[in-house]
């Protein structure tokens, strides 16, 4: 049996992603020295969509790249996702103020990983973190700067992020319960 | 993952593994690229690099390959090792394994050596050519230039040209272009073919294919493994199956020159196709090869050890 909840929708996560690209703005004051960089694979589109914004706001472009962690992982001989999707930071980002971008912050696992792999780029001025959602359950110190949506969780469940450019269909976060 | 342990030859691979490894491919092409080139996915494990008989490129290969897995890689050759004073094969992959090794890289001078050697250990086991059989690696690089270069398989015209009764290329080549749905040539005098040959499409001069083909694949002449002479000279070699520049220039536009290296100058390929300048060089993908091999080897040590 399986119990779905839906939790945000198209709109919703449209306001979200125009919020936090204000709240960048605000707390960074202004958009030089700003880097994005989303995490493969709905990371990526949702750091588009706040490069975007803040490319409309300030009117100057910004520099976006893609991350992915699977040879960085902790749990390579646990459960492992074969194929790996392309990384591209094609420029430099040393002395840069890095906003990592993710959809589900969880364990703080990935976020280990991402960081570990940015630096293997350079030495970034800091790193910032971006989640679209934020669940809980931490197993490492690590935190979001800008969360979309808390979203108390119980490890049984999980949370289902369905982005057009990912997946092909109207932008959602559901949650979904299995039971035994 | 992969469907099997080992990687002994190219038919064993179902179509997924060879999907598998080629999607896999393109990250480890773009850690080549930085200028950190490693990453710790096998951080702590121990790969074993058998060479029982020379070689320069492949062992390099995969000793780059391994370390930029993070894997510690032990280079063992026959020529330092204890195989001169006589110590058969397996008791020499024991002694290694005995050292806690996670996987081996074999290569052997002859036919069936590596999967004698697969059957005796328990950890996976590498294929990096042995005798006139297989060299997978070779072949699955092949198929990554191949379709880095025209991003399909299916209904690609290949000659394959050369010796292939001394080639271990040649072998895993077809059987895993065949599979891709690629249309093989074989283009090789008589006296250098099997006899099971006869059911393929051959010819016995490159200038029948020159001009159709979207990829000239030129094997390696193997003097070093001809016991006996089996060409005439190398000036009716060059007559019928060399590669040079009026060859090269017939070609048609898009069409690529693929060869596994080291080339013999002179002999399979001419000097002036070797050093060529301007728009015919893009025709040779000898070095993409060499570059992509690395990519390619490093998968498939990440998809063996990284499960």
């Amino acid at each position: 049996m399986e119990e779905k909840a839906h939790i945000l929708g198209k709109n919703d996560i449209e306001r979200i992603v125009s919020r936090i690209s204000h709240e960048i703005l605000e707390k960074n004051r202004g958009p030089e020295n700003l880097i994005f960089i989303g995490l493969q694979k709905r990371g990526v589109p949702l750091s588009g969509r706040i490069a975007g914004n803040i490319e409309k706001f300030e009117g100057i472009k910004i520099k976006t790249g893609k991350l992915d962690i699977t040879f960085y992982r902790d749990d390579i001989g646990h459960n492992i996702k074969p194929v790996s999707q392309i990384t591209d930071i094609s420029f430099d980002i040393e002395g840069k103020n890095i906003i990592l971008v993710d959809d589900v912050l969880y364990t703080g696992r990935t976020i280990r990983a991402a960081m570990d792999a940015l630096i293997d780029f350079g030495r970034p001025k800091s790193i910032q973190l971006i989640v679209l959602i934020d669940r809980g359950h931490r197993e490492l110190p690590i935190r979001a700067d800008y969360v979309g949506k808390n979203l108390p969780t119980s490890r049984s469940e999980s949370v289902e992020v369905k982005l057009r450019e990912t997946d092909g269909v109207e932008d959602s976060v559901t949650v979904v319960k299995k039971e035994e | 993952m992969l469907s099997k342990k080992s990687i002994i030859g190219i038919e064993s691979l179902e179509k997924e593994d060879i999907g598998l490894v080629l999607a896999n491919a393109d990250s480890f092409l773009e850690i080549s690229g930085r200028d950190v080139k490693k990453v710790p996915v096998l951080r702590g494990k121990t790969i074993a690099n058998l060479f029982f008989e020379p070689s320069t490129r492949t062992k390099t290969s995969f000793e780059i390959a391994a370390k930029r897995l993070s894997a510690d890689i032990i280079n063992f050759s026959s020529s330092t090792s204890s195989v001169v004073k006589g110590e058969s094969i397996v008791d020499t992959l024991k002694t290694i394994l005995s050292m806690n090794v996670d996987m081996v890289i074999m290569r052997h001078s002859d036919s069936g050596a590596v999967k004698i050697a697969d059957s005796f250990v328990e950890v996976p086991v590498i294929n990096a050519g042995d005798g006139k059989n297989q060299h997978p690696t070779q072949a699955l690089l092949d198929l990554y230039t191949i379709n880095k270069v025209f991003g399909k398989f299916k209904g690609l015209k290949v000659a394959i040209v050369g010796d292939f009764i001394n080639s271990r290329v040649a072998g895993s080549n077809i059987n895993l272009f065949k599979k891709m749905g690629m249309d093989i040539t074989i283009v090789s005098p008589t006296i250098l073919l099997p006899e099971d040959f006869s059911k393929m499409d051959v010819r016995h001069c490159i200038d029948d294919v020159i001009e159709e083909s979207d990829i000239i694949y030129i094997l390696r002449m193997q003097f070093e493994r001809q016991d006996r002479k089996f060409y005439p000279s190398i000036m009716e070699y060059n007559r019928f199956l060399s590669l040079n520049m009026e060859r090269l220039g017939r070609m048609k536009p898009g069409s690529i020159v693929m060869h596994p290296g080291p080339v013999n100058r002179g002999i399979e390929i001419t000097d002036e196709v070797m050093e060529t300048r301007g728009k015919l060089r893009e025709k040779i993908v000898i070095e993409r090869q060499v570059t992509y091999g690395v990519a390619i080897r490093m998968a498939l040590i990440y998809l063996i050890l990284g499960q």
